[in-house]
């Protein structure tokens, strides 16, 4: 059974209804940790030891936020900057999180398929989130096909449901199977 | 002179012309109202004209001191009394005996009568608690180590007054009787001498009761009518009349409202009885001053000058060196010993009580009394005097003295410092620890030489001194430094200091704490930019907590909060600007208790502030419309 860490990232959580579906689908799970960073540091000063000890303890880690200005809310970035730090994250001696796993959950207010080189943002998500499987990979970690709810702005409530139990299953799946496949283009389409 | 309105006339323009030039000249007010009346006795304009007249207002006068000794009783609760029994005790009584004993001995090694040898040796023990409290407030030191001892040494001398009082008339009988009438003492003389000492048991009996169970509930009754009066009517009823209890036995009136001031110091209206009799005691105690002042004979001091200024200096010289040895034993650094031991160098106003009452008795002659009332006066104007030499041109010295070694070695390592630190309290402790943590070095001012001590043991760069003085803010670097922190709770110093920097070093960026939004007011209206309200970040700081402990979300709390600081302070600035014209100003006012409220309502309502739209999704859930 692996241990999972999800990065939760919202600045105004309060107020999104479709971060809390997700949220609240896995926050009872055994063996799966959220940590939610603007209820940790308000006024941004990530607290980087406290931060490395914990994502040194788990398998497989979840940045999950709202997809703002097709990247992540910054006390993610600043998370990011911070915690993956030279000498520990990479480069030399920076072997702690070598071999995990870790993928972006990720919300949009856009359905899916503006997210396309014929839509209006032109690029698919996976493009846009290349600076973050780039950032895993230096880090020689393994980055996952990401997870994807789209259209929030219009999403029905059995429609967000039923996507929160896809988030609970993905998670389940990644915490108890033998292996996770690790197909490096399979989710450049 | 006739007429009581024209007598009042002259003392009160007198005391309002003597006694703010003395100030001015840093004397202090009780030098002030000595020469008010030395100005309208016999011997100079002779407003007063016979010393007999300066005696029945002196007389009269000194129930200021009674009302005095009501006062200090109320500041001091009978806890505080307790702690400070081994100051009392050691400092106070080795004071009062040693100085009694070495005046007397002089005295009878001069060939004088022991008796009026005894009767001088104590009073002249006494110092002036009118003087040296005063002189201590004014100059902020009451909490200083050498203030304590000051004040010990006064306390034991209050107390020393009743078996002063009581020796006296054994004096008397060992002078063999010559008073056949010893005056208006009490209706106890003629009792035998147990009845009179149950007598006095009863009334300092009948003084404590009243004063736990009798005069709370009179004050309470009275309060409840409303009428101010009324009551500050049964403040000087409940002074009048332990005064006049206990010159019925034949004891100080001083004391024993002492004891009810102590009595009453845990009590409610605490307060309130201190500002309604303050008044009273200050124009009583004015009175009081300015009559010994009228009754300095001057005709004796010029015949007898030698005689006079000689045991004056004698007096003020052995009076020092043993309150110096004191204060040695004790550990008192130089400079404050020599303030503690001069300070107290002086004969008190009690001693015109003991004088006139062992005159009554006989142990004392006229002219004995004259010239012991012309050496006391003169002492009491030459120790302010001589604070006034000492405070401004041997203090600096010494201090500079003391801590010339350390500060030359600072100066050969880093220079002087960027940052200057005003106050060390509990506010710019914190600071300058802060700014020490992150290698900023800050030229440290406080006013507690101990803390002063303590700092430079820590290798803290620290001046000691009252950082409102320029000399001390020039040798500080003033003039090589960028900032310069006020870090006092002293509301009156900040301001000053800010006039002291426009004037001197307008190149200083001046950072200053304030009390509440008034103090920043004045402040800002001074043009200083940099206004640090005390409470105000850490009221904001714990209504974060609150609201996070009610379920906020702790990012959305800290915006918040940062947004509500920066408008109390915008709203600060505004109405500063307004604060000149009063009617705008009050609708400003208005106007900003208005927004506040909005502002208020605006958060209550969980959506928080109106205008945060920050991440909201709403407005582009329906693009179209």
């Amino acid at each position: 059974m692996r241990k999972i860490l999800v990065l939760f990232a919202h600045p105004k959580y309060e107020h999104s209804d479709a971060n809390h579906a997700l949220i609240q689908s896995i926050e009872n799970l055994e063996n799966v940790q959220i940590r939610d960073l603007y209820e940790l540091y308000p006024d941004f000063n990530v607290n980087k030891q406290e931060e490395q000890e914990q994502l040194f303890q788990y398998d497989v880690i979840v940045w999950q936020h709202p997809f703002y200005w097709y990247s992540c809310p910054p006390l993610l970035k600043q998370w990011i900057d911070l915690v993956l730090e030279y000498g520990w994250a990479y480069g030399p001696g920076g072997v702690y999180i070598q071999g995990k796993y870790i993928f972006n959950a990720i919300t949009t207010g856009g359905s899916t398929e503006v997210y396309s080189h014929k839509g209006r943002n032109r690029y698919t998500i996976s493009e846009f989130l290349r600076p973050f499987e780039q950032t895993a990979k230096l880090c020689g970690m393994h980055y996952l096909p990401y997870f994807h709810l789209g259209g929030t702005h219009r999403i029905s409530e059995p429609d967000l449901l039923k996507k929160a139990d896809e988030y609970r299953e993905l998670i389940i799946q990644l915490r108890d199977s033998e292996l996770i496949p690790i197909e490096p283009n399979l989710q450049n389409h | 002179m006739d007429g009581f309105l024209l007598n009042a006339i002259i003392y009160i323009l007198a005391a309002i012309i003597c006694v703010p030039i003395a100030k001015k000249l840093g004397m202090g007010a009780v030098l002030g109202y000595l020469l008010a009346g030395i100005l309208i006795g016999p011997y100079a304009l002779g407003f007063i004209s016979n010393e007999g007249e300066g005696h029945d207002i002196m007389h009269n006068a000194e129930f200021g001191v009674v009302m005095m000794l009501f006062l200090i009783g109320l500041e001091l609760e009978p806890q505080n009394l307790w702690k400070m029994k081994s100051l009392i005790i050691t400092v106070g009584l080795t004071q009062v005996l040693v100085t009694a004993a070495l005046i007397s001995g002089v005295g009878i090694a001069l060939g004088l009568d022991w008796r009026l040898c005894l009767a001088a040796g104590l009073s002249m023990a006494l110092s002036s608690t009118a003087i040296v409290i005063q002189s201590l407030k004014e100059k902020n030191e009451m909490g200083s180590p050498g203030g304590k001892m000051s004040f010990g040494v006064l306390l034991m001398q209050d107390i020393a007054v009743i078996p002063i009082l009581a020796l006296l008339p054994l004096l008397a009988v060992a002078a063999a009787g010559v008073q056949g009438d010893s005056g208006s003492h009490g209706i106890l003389e003629n009792q035998p001498g147990w009845i009179q000492t149950l007598m006095i048991f009863g009334a300092i009996g009948m003084v404590v009761l009243l004063g736990r169970f009798g005069f709370g509930p009179l004050l309470n009754w009275v309060s409840k009518t409303k009428l101010r009066e009324l009551f500050t009517a049964s403040a000087l009823l409940i002074v009048v009349g332990i005064a006049f209890l206990m010159e019925l036995v034949g004891l100080s009136p001083a004391l024993g409202t002492f004891l009810a001031g102590v009595i009453l110091a845990n009590s409610p209206y605490k307060h309130a009885l201190e500002s309604d009799l303050d008044p009273f005691k200050g124009l009583l105690l004015g009175l009081f001053f300015m009559a010994v002042g009228a009754t300095i004979n001057f005709t004796l001091v010029v015949n007898e000058a030698t005689s006079v200024i000689s045991i004056t200096l004698g007096i003020i010289i052995l009076k020092t060196l043993i309150l110096l040895v004191i204060g040695k034993f004790k550990k008192l650094r130089l400079s404050e010993n020599l303030s503690f031991a001069l300070g107290l160098s002086q004969v008190g106003e009690f001693s015109f009580v003991t004088y006139a009452f062992a005159l009554q008795l006989g142990i004392l002659t006229q002219a004995n009394s004259d010239l012991l009332m012309a050496v006391t006066a003169l002492t009491m104007t030459a120790t302010p005097l001589l604070m006034v030499v000492l405070d401004k041109l041997i203090q600096p010295k010494l201090i500079k003295e003391s801590l010339g070694n350390n500060r030359k070695m600072d100066e050969n390592i880093d220079g002087k410092n960027k940052v200057i630190l005003i106050g060390f309290g509990h506010f710019g402790s914190t600071l300058g620890r802060f700014m020490r943590a992150n290698g900023v070095e800050a030229t440290i001012l406080d006013a507690d030489p101990d803390q002063v001590d303590f700092l430079r043991k820590m290798g803290f760069k620290v001046f000691y001194g009252d950082g409102t003085r320029l000399e001390l803010l020039h040798s500080a670097g003033a003039e090589q430094a960028e900032i310069l922190i006020s870090a006092i709770d002293n509301t009156e110093h900040s301001l000053k200091l800010v006039k002291l920097c426009k004037e001197h070093f307008p190149h200083l960026e001046v950072m200053i704490r304030a009390k509440n939004r008034y103090d920043a007011y004045e402040m800002m209206e001074m043009g200083v930019k940099n206004v640090y309200r005390e409470h105000l970040d850490t009221s904001i700081r714990m209504g974060e907590d609150v609201l996070r402990k009610l379920g906020f979300r702790a990012h959305t709390v800290h915006r918040l909060a940062k947004q509500f600081k920066e408008y109390d302070e915008e709203a600060l600035k505004v109405l500063v600007e307004y604060k000149g014209n009063q009617d705008e100003y009050i609708s400003k006012v208005k106007k900003q208790i208005e927004m506040q409220e909005s502002l208020l309502s605006g958060e209550q309502m969980r959506k928080f502030s109106m205008n945060d739209h920050a991440w909201d999704s709403d407005v582009m859930k329906d693009p179209q419309k």
